[in-house]
């Protein structure tokens, strides 16, 4: 197939090279002439050169100069030789005057001045080369404007010759160019006529064409007789290049029928040059004039298509049924020619059009084995690398222990949500891994929390009940919301852990901040013993201490409250004696009181700023520890301060020792710029994984590190040999700041990209429809001429597009993977031969 | 309102006698009830004109054998109510759950009565603003400057009173039966009147002009009892099973079909109505001859005069004279009502029958004048489900979307989401949403990508014709890329004369997805918005132009797309390939591990981990991830034993190349790359 192209090619431009009426050799460029003089003096008769007129001063840049050095080889072929013309500075002759120089172009025959193109006519190589043309081969080439002049033109031809009719959106374009080139070949044998006038084109394609896209019609004057009769028309149905005009005019200009008296075997015409069938009617002496009659029939039916002869079998000795009447030879070589015994034109024509098919099945199977060997590579694409997805894929055949939670539906949903003082929901969708993943964990959470009074723990499926879902605004999955009787829901914001979820659903019991009302209750909160429902839960308690004077700060706080309900234990009290309890923790309200552990320590913290958000924050600042273990649930919260960390990974717990030095040094100075830390590689053993990542033989242990998480991402280690002490880490951060250290290893500045390539269904789908290649809106005159089926002129296009389309229906059935999947559940999966049978 | 106000005032300032409304929709069916019920919702000054004395009057008339032919499926398994709106194909949306069509009717095919006492309903329920007894017979323009759209619609009624309005909806549906004429076609009776009693038939032999579903029904109702039946069309059955178009002969009313190829006497014939002509002979039987033949000849002169074609050959099919003829022959809409101005124009080739309008419903003459419900047709005609309840009931909501983002400054309602919710909200509304289903390739959800894709913008059911225009018509900017989702059938699968059954017609791999033949969802992605061009020139097989890239999620025999690795997994690295970034899970370890590892983490732990909101995941579910290669368990590791460790960056690298050889005997059950 390759090979016929290369020839029909190479054919062309022979036939182009023989049509320069002045070979050269030697490689075109631009000519050089010092002066207008010396050029005319030397232009000799029948020569066309292409000359402008630049001053000797070059201003330089100009594109139109580049766009015009670069046509010159194109021009060459059609004889046409590009001259620089240096104007002499004093020169203001006509052609070097001021106005003139580099904005025109001139072009000569001889001395004879045919045409000045201005320079922004000139403004690609192509609009160069087809101008010049056009200028050249003003009679070979009509222009016309309305269709009474095609009419008259068509008229003048019948009997005599064939016209070429294009249409071409704008001159200039690449396609006028092709136009124009290929007049310059064909010009002499057929009538070449160009217009511009979108009228025109409606008036002679059906439907509704794109004018945006060049057209060319093929009109057989030539064996039109009739006057009265428009002659027959032939449209080129690919876009319009050089060698797809050259093709069509090559095969509108084969003989119709072609009579055969030899082995067809041995036939070789036009068709099968071009890789196109060739369709043989069988004949006998008897029949001839009616199998002629056929043939000719058939041929117009085929025209652009498939070549028709005429065989004789009364002169050629055929070893083949004689009840055969077709046969049909394919451009493949090796091929052997069918013989087949029809009934009707209509099955030649659609065996020449399923001929098309299959060759464009045998195409796309080459294509899919390519495919194939690529997917071998990146075989690994459809296989899972979604941990979580993986996790709870594997994890789906287990029953999960669901007994202790509610379903909820549309229709119970409301009526439960007034049962229990505290209903906990969860919405989830049974289909999303993240939902099932804390499906689980909250199936422990009721286990944990079972016989807990007052909770009541639910779910919500919200693949089963969407309108519930959407109703409650529940957009993102999965979400944990606890309503309590008569107030605004709370959803819930923090990790999706088992003991996360199980304290917040605690805390939530407890309204949030808890009014206190005596001082021993106060007291009471701070040690965590008050309220009773919260003693069993170790967690660091809050409390407020207002005065009736200070109830701005109090709103504000309560405000608070109701946001990090769930995550902080907050208690506050505005009794009369509340000064009591400012005086014994040597604050004035308002103030904080926070107690850790148990009460052992209260701290006190003046309440200065009274806005939500900045007590919001404040809050949770002052909650944080001094010198914290770092876990995988509470990094966020350090990570959010934007701070490096000075961290020291310990084998188990650290000692007495290294706590207390660490500790000195974050307290030390309250307004650090770093967080000071520790990892338990017991507790957190993905500490080892951060170690191995930085360091190719493991440190020996506890190490501190200096991490630069935020800026630049470098990691220094302590030296092993000092004793972790304040001042030996304070002297090292003072070098670290110096950049006198080196770090050991610098976080990967790497973008988080797609881990494998996605199925490229673009690509696949292109062979299929090769419309859907050409991109609307590159060069608009790209496009076939939209659709005029059911017209000789449009036949093409019509059969085109559709062997291409029906291939992929073929196709299906020949291309793996077609299993039962699709239709029922596969059993054995073992049948998949489909592409061999095909092949078979 | 302002406005509206102002308006109202100024018609009684001019003494006019004009009842002013910003939204009049002519017609109480189907879809004017629906768009009453969003133009109420949305607290619009609206009214609808009913020429009837209730609503859905059609339906009181038609069909005439009474039983509906759209589904009414009781049960799918299921309780998402959204996706059982896939196989309700007779309910109108709304809030109030007692308007389910299913409460009100247990037939799968409902009886029509049951329609018209459903639309009583749901107008009286939902209290909609109709005016029964008002046949709107003109509509015209009065030109003012201030209008919404330069000029105000007045309506009138039969006692000549007057209305103005703003914006018309006409959702006055297809009603005006079409008639051909031919010499003798006074001898014809219309599908409208005809009789339904099948007595009347016994013995007789009966010829039915049309094709359609109500051509068939008729001859379903007297199949039993005439000697035969012959039916007549120009073009050849369309049977909707092999089209997949809800509009052509659907199988429950082919029965002829049957008696008609068990050559049990019916039978179907091919032929130009126009060609035809019909003589009554002295006994009353009524012969088919050619118009041809009657050409300069008075047919009143009598039978024996007519050449009838079987004198010529005599073996002409339709030679057996026969007792009635019937015409169904479908509907039209009714042109009459709009004065020229409006420029309310028939459609082209097999659509004239619905006046011309753009993908926006709104029509091509008159700014402001929207065509809602069967009328609208043209927009997908033969192809979606725009002409009927189940398609419409989306198209008109989508219509009232347009119109509050045009007049009343309400942008299309929609949804941000963190980008890590990409994969789920494209697969829950795949699986669920109605709209996408029944209006496939019609209406589209579309993603609007948000600066730096860290959040998108999700807009449901939006007309795919208008795309080029998304940000004029919705109020929405898309800056950043878009996805448009829609669902489609396999481009060559479905047709008049296609083998709908033949073996291997569905596909099974992702990987052929783009194969598919029955509905599946396509989801295209486009780095800007497509322009008005493209969309003018793309490829009339294609419903959208060319896209940036396209996936499509394989076809399900269970129309359950959720299947993890067949479904979402490659739709994922779609996803993640257009976005350039990796929209997978991890768990609060690895979220972790990257922090201290990598200046970058991933989005899932950007936008879960680091705002404190990591999955932990249950003891099971990490060993199974560990199991699967996809996560490191460290505590059993000590530094002693351990293989020569990665430099920094490693553990992405180390993930990557652990779940490159998971053992998985399962995956290779079900692929056949292994042979």
């Amino acid at each position: 197939m390759s090979a016929q192209k290369d020839r029909w090619v190479s054919s062309l431009v022979f036939l182009l090279f023989c049509a320069c009426s002045i070979p050269r050799s030697g490689s075109a460029s631009v000519q050089q002439e010092p002066s207008p003089q010396h050029y005319f003096s030397g232009l000799e008769a029948g020569k066309t050169s292409l000359a402008f007129f630049t001053p000797s001063v070059s201003p330089g840049g100009q594109p139109f100069l580049e766009q015009i050095e670069s046509s010159a080889e194109a021009l060459q072929d059609y004889g046409v030789s590009v001259v620089k013309v240096n104007c002499p500075r004093e020169d203001v002759s006509r052609y070097c005057g001021k106005e003139n120089a580099l904005r025109k172009a001139f072009l000569f025959r001889g001395n004879r001045l045919i045409r000045e193109f201005p320079t922004d006519a000139l403004f690609d190589v192509n609009s160069i080369v087809a101008n010049v043309l056009f200028a050249l081969l003003f009679n070979e080439v009509k222009y016309i404007e309305t269709l009474a002049d095609l009419e008259n033109i068509e008229n003048v031809l019948k009997g005599k010759s064939n016209m070429v009719f294009a249409y071409v959106p704008a001159t200039g374009t690449a396609e006028h160019r092709a136009v124009m080139e290929a007049a310059f070949v064909y010009g002499t044998i057929h009538q070449f006529v160009l217009t511009t006038e979108a009228a025109l084109l409606k008036a002679t394609s059906h439907d509704d064409p794109d004018v945006s896209s060049a057209w060319l019609l093929f009109c057989h004057c030539q064996r039109a007789t009739d006057p009265a009769q428009p002659c027959r028309r032939t449209a080129l149905a690919q876009p319009l290049t050089l060698l797809s005009i050259h093709r069509h005019l090559k095969l509108m200009g084969a003989p119709l029928v072609t009579e055969v008296a030899e082995d067809p075997e041995k036939i070789s015409t036009v068709h099968l040059q071009l890789g196109l069938p060739l369709v043989f009617i069988l004949s006998q002496k008897e029949t001839y004039e009616a199998d002629r009659r056929t043939a000719e029939f058939v041929a117009w039916q085929l025209l652009g298509k498939a070549g028709v002869a005429l065989l004789s079998r009364d002169l050629v000795d055929l070893n083949v049924l004689h009840r055969s009447n077709v046969a049909l030879k394919t451009p493949d070589e090796g091929m052997p020619i069918q013989y087949l015994v029809l009934e009707d034109t209509d099955e030649v024509i659609t065996l020449v059009e399923d001929k098309n098919k299959v060759k464009q099945i045998q195409e796309d199977e080459q294509e899919e084995e390519e495919e194939d060997e690529d997917e071998k590579e990146n075989n690994n694409q459809d296989i899972q690398d979604d941990q979580v997805v993986e996790a709870v894929s594997r994890d789906k055949k287990r029953e999960l222990p669901l007994e202790q939670i509610l379903v909820l539906t549309e229709e119970n949903f409301h009526s439960s949500l007034s049962k229990a003082a505290q209903t906990v929901v969860l919405f989830y969708a049974s289909w999303e891994a993240v939902s099932l993943a804390v499906l689980r964990s909250y199936s422990e959470v009721a286990a944990h929390l079972q016989g807990t009074p007052g909770v009541l723990l639910s779910r919500v499926n919200c693949w089963d009940w969407t309108g519930l879902c959407s109703q409650e605004n529940v957009t993102q999955f999965p979400t944990m919301r606890i309503y309590k009787e008569g107030r605004q829901s709370v959803t819930y914001g923090g990790m999706w852990g088992t003991e996360e979820l199980s304290s917040f659903i605690l805390l939530s019991q407890v309204s949030c901040p808890l009014k206190l009302a005596t001082l021993d209750e106060a007291e009471g909160f701070l040690r965590g013993e008050f309220p009773p429902e919260l003693s069993s839960h170790l967690h660091t308690s809050l409390l407020g201490v207002f005065s009736a004077a200070t109830s701005k700060a109090r709103e504000a706080f309560e405000e608070a409250g109701n946001i990090l309900s769930g995550h902080v234990r907050m208690g506050m009290y505005f009794e009369d004696d509340a000064l009591a309890l400012s005086r014994k923790y040597s604050v004035s309200p308002p103030a904080l009181l926070l107690a850790r552990n148990g009460g052992r320590s209260v701290e006190s913290i003046a309440l200065s700023k009274h806005s939500v958000q900045d007590m919001v924050q404040m809050i949770r600042y002052e909650l944080l520890d001094i010198f914290p273990e770092i876990t995988v649930p509470n990094l966020p919260q350090y990570l959010q301060l934007g701070k490096p960390f000075l961290i020291l990974f310990s084998a188990g717990d650290i000692s007495q020792m290294e706590s207390e030095e660490m500790l000195k040094l974050a307290e030390g100075r309250p307004q650090q710029a770093f967080v000071a830390c520790w990892l338990n590689l017991k507790k957190t053993p993905v500490g080892h994984g951060i170690l191995r990542t930085y360091f190719s033989t493991p440190p020996s242990l506890p190490v501190l590190l200096w991490v630069n998480l935020h800026a630049g991402g470098q990691v220094f280690k302590f030296p092993s040999e000092q004793p972790i002490t304040e001042m030996n880490i304070l002297s090292w951060l003072e070098k670290l700041q110096a950049g006198l250290e080196i770090p050991s290893s610098t976080l990967s500045e790497e973008d988080w990209k797609p881990p494998l390539p996605a199925y490229d269904f673009l690509q696949m789908m292109e062979p299929s429809v090769p419309e859907l290649s050409l991109r609307p809106g590159d060069t608009p005159a790209q496009h076939p001429p939209r659709d005029p089926r059911g017209d000789t002129a449009g036949g093409d296009t019509a059969t085109r597009e559709e062997p291409a389309q029906e291939s992929t229906a073929e196709e299906e059935v020949g291309s793996p993977g077609r299993g039962l999947r699709g239709t029922a559940p596969r059993l054995a999966a073992r049948d998949k031969q489909g592409k061999r049978h095909s092949e078979l | 309102l302002g406005l509206a106000l102002y308006a109202g005032s100024l018609c009684v300032v001019s003494g006019a006698a004009f009842l002013y409304h910003d939204y009049c929709v002519i017609g109480a069916g189907p879809a004017g009830l629906q768009a009453a019920y969003f133009l109420q919702q949305a607290g619009r000054d609206y009214i609808v004109f009913e020429r009837s004395h209730a609503p859905g009057s059609f339906f009181a008339l038609y069909p005439r054998h009474r039983k509906l032919i759209s589904i009414n499926k009781q049960y799918t398994g299921k309780s998402n109510s959204e996706f059982n709106l896939r196989h309700d194909w007779n309910s109108l949306l709304s809030h109030d759950r007692r308007l389910i069509f299913r409460r009100y009717s247990r037939d799968f095919f409902p009886n029509a009565d049951t329609m018209v006492r459903y639309l009583e309903d749901f107008a009286s329920l939902l209290k909609l603003q109709v005016q029964y007894n008002t046949a709107i017979i003109h509509v015209t323009l009065e030109k003012h400057e201030q209008a919404w759209n330069g000029h105000y619609f007045i309506l009138t009624d039969q006692d000549r009173k007057n209305y103005k309005c703003s914006s018309l909806l006409v959702a006055a549906g297809t009603w005006v039966p079409n008639v051909v004429n031919f010499p003798g076609s006074e001898y014809v009776e219309g599908y409208e009147t005809v009789s339904i009693n099948p007595e009347d038939f016994t013995g007789q032999t009966v010829l039915i002009l049309g094709r359609g579903n109500s051509a068939f029904e008729t001859a379903e109702n007297i199949l039993g009892v005439t000697n035969f039946i012959h039916m007549v069309s120009r073009s050849r059955v369309r049977l909707s099973w092999a089209t997949h178009y809800v509009g052509d002969l659907r199988a429950i009313n082919n029965g002829l079909l049957d008696t008609y190829q068990l050559k049990s006497l019916d039978g179907l014939l091919e032929g130009d109505l126009e060609d035809l002509a019909i003589v009554k002979d002295q006994k009353g039987k009524l012969h088919i001859t050619l118009r041809f033949y009657l050409e300069n000849r008075n047919i009143s002169a009598g039978i024996d005069s007519i050449t009838l074609p079987q004198d010529e050959l005599d073996n002409f099919a339709t030679r057996a004279p026969y007792d009635r003829v019937i015409r169904c022959l479908g509907w039209k809409f009714d042109f009459s009502i709009y004065n020229r101005s409006l420029r309310m124009m028939p459609g082209k080739g097999n659509i004239k029958k619905y006046p011309q309008i753009k993908p926006s419903y709104e029509s091509r003459g008159t700014r402001g004048l929207f065509v809602l419900g069967t009328a609208s047709h043209s927009v997908d005609f033969r192809k979606s489900a725009g002409g009927f309840i189940h398609g419409f009931r989306y198209t008109t909501r989508a219509v009232h979307r347009l119109l509050e983002n045009r007049h009343h400054g309400v942008p299309w309602p929609s949804t941000v989401y963190p980008i890590t919710q990409l994969t789920n909200s494209i697969i829950k509304r795949v699986n669920e949403a109605s709209g996408l289903y029944q209006m496939f390739s019609v209406l589209a959800d579309i993603i609007l990508l948000r600066e730096n894709t860290t959040a998108f913008e999700y807009l449901e059911e939006y007309p795919i014709g208008v795309l080029p225009e998304l940000e004029m018509q919705t109020g929405r900017k898309a800056r950043n890329g878009l996805f448009v989702i829609i669902m489609e059938y396999g481009r060559n699968f479905s047709g008049a004369d296609k083998d709908v059954f033949y073996y291997n017609r569905a596909v099974g791999e992702a990987q052929h997805a783009w194969q598919s033949n029955f509905l599946h969802p396509v989801i295209y992605y486009y780095k800007r918005l497509p322009t008005e061009r493209e969309m003018r020139l793309h490829h009339p097989d294609w419903p959208l132009p060319r896209p940036d890239a396209i996936h499509h999620i394989v076809e399900d025999f269970l129309t359950d797309w959720t299947a993890p690795n067949a479904h979402v997994l490659p739709l994922r690295r779609f996803l993640e390939n257009c976005l350039s970034t990796d929209l997978r899970n991890f768990f609060a370890e690895s979220c972790f591990l990257f922090a201290f590892t990598h200046q970058k983490l991933p989005p899932s732990c950007q936008q879960g981990y680091v705002r404190m909101q990591g999955l932990v995941g249950s003891q099971e579910l990490r060993h199974h991830a560990v199991k699967a290669g996809l996560l490191q368990d460290y505590s059993h590791t000590d530094f002693s034993d351990d293989r020569a460790p990665d430099s920094h960056g490693g553990s992405q690298e180390q993930m990557m190349r652990d779940h490159g050889i998971p053992v998985r005997p399962l995956q290779h059950l079900v692929t056949t790359k292994d042979e």
